[in-house]
């Protein structure tokens, strides 16, 4: 039967314009990728140094997080927690209302699409408004990001011209691509000067400072953070790190992961809301801290690992599977390899189960990750815990279980063990050739594209017999 | 209520999670790069031009006529600084060589419309530079606030040739942030604003300055 999540696929490798968009912008950031980190040593000790830093700090997560806590407070940022994506939405709403502020401007934030805060936000009257040029360009679309570093890699120069012709007639129709920028900065900067309320993402935070950092290049998330009356960041509650001197050498893997880039334009760093003698700065800024399954995630040693993430976007770009059906396939917040190992943590597996087969583990996520993290080692846990019963926390474990299948490969199982019957099944199925041949050809998502297997007339068991090799 | 059983909730969980103790971080890589200071001039010259900012030698005896030759080929109508600054004190002594001075001595909401409107360009000191990154360090303050770094479409930023480190870990350490406390914001800047977000096409001048000048004394 072909599911949902399948005829998403099948739609996405149907659309051939998001594909050349998506190929052309995932090959150069793989290139400026390599050369910004050629040197094989150099890139082994940066990675080692970067997978202690994030993994002593996920170790320590409950310590760094009451520290920070502590720290950020005796700087006069305000820290709100949430477990789940309704409370955190539900803080930033309460924000708003305090300060009958009906307009918010944003920086990006992947975990302001993880709550949806758009959308609520909308719901409850108010008006969200994307800031940096690839989300606003989504926001425009009414689409979803298709990558984490570059949301809107799946259009290209001519559909963005279109939008923003549509959505500033005022504007000339231009493909120009510094035109189209400047249009955004026309339009954005009144925006900006008059915004009750800016919201952003975070990078990093640093626990022993109680310090915020934004990494970006457009000047946007200053803006977000520096000229509104109230500053609101909101941030998954693994991204803390225990120390000051911990963020340059993730700093200098996240940017050259990310997009070959040695730095970004800005890397900004908050500790506090403007002080009494400070003439510019919000008056007020808070911190949302949001759970939603990460805590869960975080009690097995294996999963935990998915916590280590940076979000560089390393591992999409070098996917065969995202590069072929781009970031909205996946149907998820987070596309690509980490949004597969996330994704069914953190929303159940009874959701997003399925994702987990859509990897060909052939490691390469795991190669480029500049934190190490196994992804290919996690995504097979998940496809063995999508279908068994077992006494791990992941919701929706075991929903996949299906019942034929499950006969299959026990028969399977038990023929290995039984020699006799398992060298009868491979002679009548060699007997068969043909007509199983015929069949897969018809049935067979893999042998529609590609030429189908020929059985051979013996089977590997009677050829080592028949050339006297020991056959145990 | 529910707000701090949240907390409460979140932090007992990951108090009773299963413990794994990490090694210690590796501290192989080296925090400075063995660069000198021609080196290391010669970096932040070549990184911060990569990433099309412009980049003007000068003397501290010599400094205010590039300023000034600055101004007149950006054909600048007025220039946003702090006359409170050692170098900003400078500018202002001279000023009827400069273009009109625009200063704001109070808080953001009564410039808030006139800074985003009708300045061409701000002047700032900085807090040293980065050499492998081509990179200023900005501790923003009462006297130049953050956002005139920001908003203008020119930011031009004075260096001192011997507050440029080789690496930001280099910067952090040298000047012993940790001990001094961090100021309510710092910035790392390296070059205009940009963005790629079209196709990985670089374009400047998104919603940041469009022009960054350096001038080293
Ligand atoms: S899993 Fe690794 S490669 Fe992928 S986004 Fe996270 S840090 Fe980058």
């Amino acid at each position: 039967m072909t599911t949902e999540f399948r005829k998403h696929i099948q739609h996405a490798l149907t659309q051939r314009e998001v594909q050349a968009n998506t190929k052309n912008v995932v090959n150069r950031l793989r290139n400026h990728r390599r050369a910004a980190l050629s040197d094989q040593a150099d890139w082994q000790r940066l990675r080692r140094q970067s997978t202690a830093i994030r993994t002593h700090a996920v170790d320590k997560l409950p310590q760094l997080l009451e520290l920070l806590e502590d720290k950020l407070t005796q700087n006069g940022i305000r820290v709100h927690w949430a477990e789940t994506t309704e409370q955190a939405n539900q803080i930033v709403l309460t924000i708003m209302q305090q300060h009958n502020a009906s307009f918010v401007i944003k920086g990006k934030s992947m975990v302001s699409e993880e709550m949806g805060l758009n959308h609520y936000l909308k719901a409850h009257g108010i008006e969200c408004l994307e800031s940096d040029l690839g989300e606003l360009i989504i926001q425009l679309a009414n689409e979803q990001p298709s990558h984490i570093i570059v949301p809107a890699l799946h259009k290209n120069r001519k559909q963005i011209a279109r939008l923003f012709h549509t959505y500033f007639p005022a504007t000339p129709y231009t493909e120009d691509i510094n035109a189209l920028a400047q249009s955004a900065r026309h339009f954005l900067r009144h925006k900006f000067a008059t915004a009750p309320v800016g919201l952003t993402g975070v990078n990093f935070m640093v626990a022993e400072t109680g310090t915020l950092c934004l990494v970006e290049n457009e000047g946007n998330g200053r803006m977000c953070s520096s000229v509104p009356p109230v500053h609101i960041a909101v941030s998954g509650i693994e991204k803390v790190v225990e120390h000051l001197s911990d963020v340059p050498p993730l700093l200098r893997m996240l940017t050259r992961s990310a997009t070959g880039q040695s730095i970004t334009t800005y890397f900004n760093m908050i500790s506090s809301p403007r002080k009494p003698d400070e003439k510019d700065g919000p008056l007020e800024v808070h911190l949302v801290l949001l759970d939603n399954g990460r805590s869960r995630i975080y009690n097995d040693l294996e999963l935990r690992d998915t916590l280590n993430c940076i979000r560089c976007g390393a591992c999409m770009n070098h996917c065969p599977i995202y590069k072929h059906i781009g970031g909205h396939a996946y149907q998820t917040v987070i596309p690509g390899p980490i949004g597969t190992i996330l994704e069914p943590q953190k929303s159940g597996l009874n959701l997003y189960g399925e994702l987990t087969q859509v990897s060909t583990l052939c490691g390469a996520c795991r190669e480029v990750c500049p934190v190490s993290i196994p992804i290919p080692k996690i995504i097979n846990r998940l496809r063995w815990e999508y279908i068994r019963q077992s006494a791990c926390n992941i919701p929706g474990a075991g929903s996949g279980k299906k019942k034929t299948e499950a006969i299959v490969w026990k028969i399977w199982a038990w023929s290995c063990v039984h020699p006799v019957v398992y060298n009868r099944i491979g002679r009548t199925i060699t007997n068969m050739r043909s007509l199983i041949g015929r069949i897969l050809k018809k049935i067979s998502a893999w042998t529609a594209v590609r030429s189908t297997p020929k059985l051979t007339k013996t089977t590997l068991h009677e050829r080592l017999k028949a050339l006297k090799i020991e056959d145990k | 209520m529910k707000i701090n059983n949240a907390r409460n909730n979140i932090l007992n969980r990951l108090k009773t999670s299963l413990k794994s103790e990490s090694e210690p971080v590796a501290h192989d890589v080296p925090d400075s790069l063995d660069w000198g200071v021609d080196d290391r001039l010669l970096h932040f010259n070549k990184q911060l031009q990569a990433a099309n900012a412009e980049v003007h030698d000068a003397t501290k005896d010599n400094w205010l006529i590039t300023l000034k030759h600055i101004c007149s080929t950006k054909r600048l109508k007025n220039l946003l600084f702090s006359p409170a600054t050692p170098w900003g004190a400078q500018i202002l002594e001279r000023s009827y060589e400069f273009p009109t001075f625009k200063h704001f001595d109070y808080p953001i909401d009564e410039w808030k419309p006139a800074l985003f409107d009708g300045i061409d360009a701000a002047f700032t000191s900085t807090h040293g530079g980065i050499a492998e990154t081509g990179t200023i360090i900005l501790w923003p303050d009462t006297h130049e606030p953050r956002l005139i770094s920001l908003v203008p479409p020119v930011h031009i930023a004075l260096v001192e040739k011997t507050e440029i480190y080789s690496t930001f870990a280099d910067a952090l350490k040298t000047q012993n942030w940790i001990k001094t406390g961090l100021p309510t914001n710092i910035l790392l800047i390296s070059g205009p604003s940009k963005s790629a977000d079209i196709e990985q096409t670089l374009t400047y001048g998104v919603h940041g300055p469009k022009e960054l000048v350096i001038i080293l004394v």
